[in-house]
């Protein structure tokens, strides 16, 4: 019969305009303003700089490498180095960036240089409702527009942020383990030529040139002092007194490093 | 009359193309009738984009016709050969942006011929699922624009931009954007899925027949479709096959040729599933082979959905950054939902790809439109150019 197929058609367009008032499957969209849906874990919208602690510029966990900036394929990443460092989260001294500037006029969302940053440092934000009236410099963010606490990253992407967390975490506990093993035996030598030098240069006045030699040979470290002390020196004292200057410097060099430590810690 | 340009260029004759070409022209005296010449887009509803179509028409008939395209043209190529291979990526996301992770896939099937790297398993399933995906969701918004085209606006293209949604939603979940996934590496996929988004993926292809079933109920007997669609747009076989034509356009002129089967690149092998193939080559024809396509995805998406296996889906020794691979040129093609998308690479060893080719589809199916037009009513060109299914973004590049 001709009409049928417009009427079984018709008959489908009545289910679903029927349906939608009993079925809430049927609407797949919400009232925008009103309601909102939660974005996904792995949503991305434009990219933002994490830091660690209170202070952004201290615990920026950006080092300035540039890598991100030159495999952005729309090139919208801009980085001025610094050209002083400051420690990282291990206490190793890295640059920063003086200027981190995005522009997402330009940006793709693509997240190629979250995948290539290797300091875990450049994350994609969630956040979409960026409209501004100035369309220059509005849609051009600087460092202190995209720097974000690394709380602000476990709200928006949990899992990820846990995960890039215990990551950062075990890098840290390997470096301080390091950083430890080399401050004790850097004390231990420390110590080790000090009680040397000290029972050493009371021997030193008596027994001469001969022991005082040996001071200097025990302290290792003191390289500066082991060369003036092979060298022929006048009296036995002033070699003792060389050699435990050069303790004493080796063991100030060793409690320097111990209390960065700790305020690392 | 075109037909015999076409072949006869094959034969290796040189075409002469016309001075002013690609310029809008007089009206011509032809005889005691006047021939009128319009000028369709690049700003028109039908061309899905920026294209335009210099139509001479005598009274309503088509007499000739000529596609202008290279107005969303943006350097994709040469942006390509100017930048690392994993940069390239994103770009190819925005070749045909309703089929992104095809594009994906595409492009990281050449660069892992180039550089010889294998895909894990896990990941070779991931992307069958998602170009299935894919191609599900742009036949049914295909067709919704072709109805829409018919002059239905609304219905069948929000009954499709309402399942789209619905696959959209998985994308989005597992790669992070909608239509943008850029979401596979050269040996691999960027991410895993978890078991709770191949459940949802699993529920939610459970549930696509359903909405097929519906399409077809509400489109395919449809008398005034089928009024508009039957005889109009004829694509002859030998001229398909000689203009280079490929994918649906193709096989709805009744020539079996599906990369999926040809090549059985990834693990398409695996998977059973029919061609469907049309028989006149007309509009009608392009619309219910696209109807069955996907049907026929559904098929592969519920049996890859069933076989996927544990395993990493992409090689933890792999680097993404400083990339080279060895000197030398591949060309990896897929079955994309529009036809034959080829990316063509040729490396010198450095960073960069030396050339970079892409063999967009769209743009080579968009080449017999003339042949197809010829002699029938400017309502009719509209129908027609809407059942080739371009993306100008792939057009132009």
């Amino acid at each position: 019969m001709f009409g049928e197929g417009i009427l079984k058609g018709l008959a489908e367009t009545a289910r679903n305009f029927f349906g939608s008032f009993v079925s809430p499957e049927r609407l797949t969209t919400v009232e925008y303003p009103e309601r909102r849906i939660a974005p996904f874990e792995a949503a991305r919208v434009f990219p933002f700089l994490v830091y660690d602690g209170e202070d952004p510029l201290a615990g920026l966990r950006c080092v300035a490498c540039q890598i991100c900036e030159k495999e952005c394929p729309p090139q919208c990443i801009f980085i001025v180095k610094s050209s002083d460092k400051k420690p990282d989260f291990v206490g190793k001294p890295q640059n920063y960036p003086v200027r981190f500037e995005i522009d997402i006029s330009v940006c793709m969302s693509c997240q190629i240089c979250v995948e290539v940053c290797p300091f875990d440092a450049i994350k994609m934000n969630t956040e979409f409702e960026l409209s501004t009236g100035d369309r220059f410099g509005g849609l051009l963010l600087n460092l202190d527009q995209l720097v974000k606490p690394n709380e602000y990253y476990h709200r928006i992407h949990p899992a990820g942020a846990a995960e890039v967390d215990a990551r950062l975490a075990g890098e840290k506990a390997k470096a301080e383990e390091k950083a430890k093993a080399a401050a004790e035996a850097a004390r231990a030598a420390a110590e080790a030529a000090q009680a040397k030098a000290a029972s050493e240069a009371a021997a030193a006045n008596t027994t001469g040139e001969a022991g005082a030699a040996k001071t200097t040979e025990g302290v290792g470290a003191a390289k500066a002092a082991e060369e003036t002390g092979v060298a022929k020196a006048a009296t036995g004292e002033a070699e003792a007194k060389a050699a435990s200057d050069a303790a004493k410097a080796a063991a100030e060099v060793a409690s320097q490093k111990q209390p960065d430590q700790e305020g690392r810690r | 009359m075109s037909e015999s340009r076409i072949h006869s260029a094959a034969a290796g004759e040189r075409l002469e193309r016309p001075e002013n070409w690609n310029r809008p022209q007089r009206m011509e005296i032809d005889g005691d009738s006047q021939l009128l010449e319009v000028s369709m887009g690049p700003h028109h509803p039908s061309t899905h984009g920026v294209f335009r179509m210099d139509v001479a028409l005598d009274g309503e008939r088509v007499v000739r016709l000529r596609p202008v395209f290279g107005y969303l043209h943006r350097n994709h190529e040469k942006l390509g050969e100017g930048q690392s291979y994993l940069s390239s990526m994103p770009y190819t996301d925005r070749l045909d942006y309703f089929c992104s992770l095809s594009n994906n896939w595409a492009y990281a099937l050449a660069v892992e011929k180039l550089a010889g790297q294998q895909v894990p398993e896990r990941a070779e399933y991931l992307r069958v699922i998602l170009a299935e995906l894919t191609r599900f969701q742009n036949h049914a918004s295909s067709i919704g624009f072709l109805i829409q085209e018919m002059g239905a606006s609304g219905t069948p293209l929000m009954y499709a931009f309402r399942e789209r949604e619905k696959i959209l939603d998985l994308f989005e979940e597992l790669t992070g954007a909608r239509m943008m996934c850029n979401y596979m590496r050269f040996g691999g996929c960027r991410v895993d899925a978890s078991a709770a988004w191949l459940d949802n993926a699993r529920a939610r292809v459970a549930a696509l027949p359903g909405f097929v079933d519906e399409f077809e109920r509400l489109l395919a007997t449809n008398e005034i479709l089928m009024a508009r669609c039957r005889g109009v747009g004829i694509l002859r076989p030998e001229l398909a096959i000689n203009a280079g034509v490929t994918g649906p356009m193709l096989r709805a002129s009744g020539v079996g040729y599906d990369i999926r089967k040809v090549d059985g690149y990834g693990i398409y092998n695996r998977f059973s599933f029919r061609v469907p193939m049309g028989e006149h080559g007309d509009v009608y024809d392009r619309f219910m082979v696209r109807l069955l396509e996907m049907r026929e995805s559904v098929k592969i998406l519920e049996q890859a959905l069933r076989e996927i296996p544990e395993g990493p889906v992409m090689d933890p020794r792999l680097k993404l950054r400083n990339f080279r691979p060895r000197p030398g040129e591949a060309y990896g093609r897929i079955e994309a939902p529009k036809g034959e998308l080829g990316f063509y690479l040729i490396s010198d060893g450095g960073p960069n790809p030396y050339r970079y080719r892409v063999r967009p589809p769209s743009l080579i199916n968009l080449t017999i439109l003339e042949d197809m037009c010829l002699g029938h009513s400017v309502a009719d060109v509209v129908l027609i150019s809407g059942s080739v299914d371009i993306v100008l973004g792939e057009v132009d590049r």
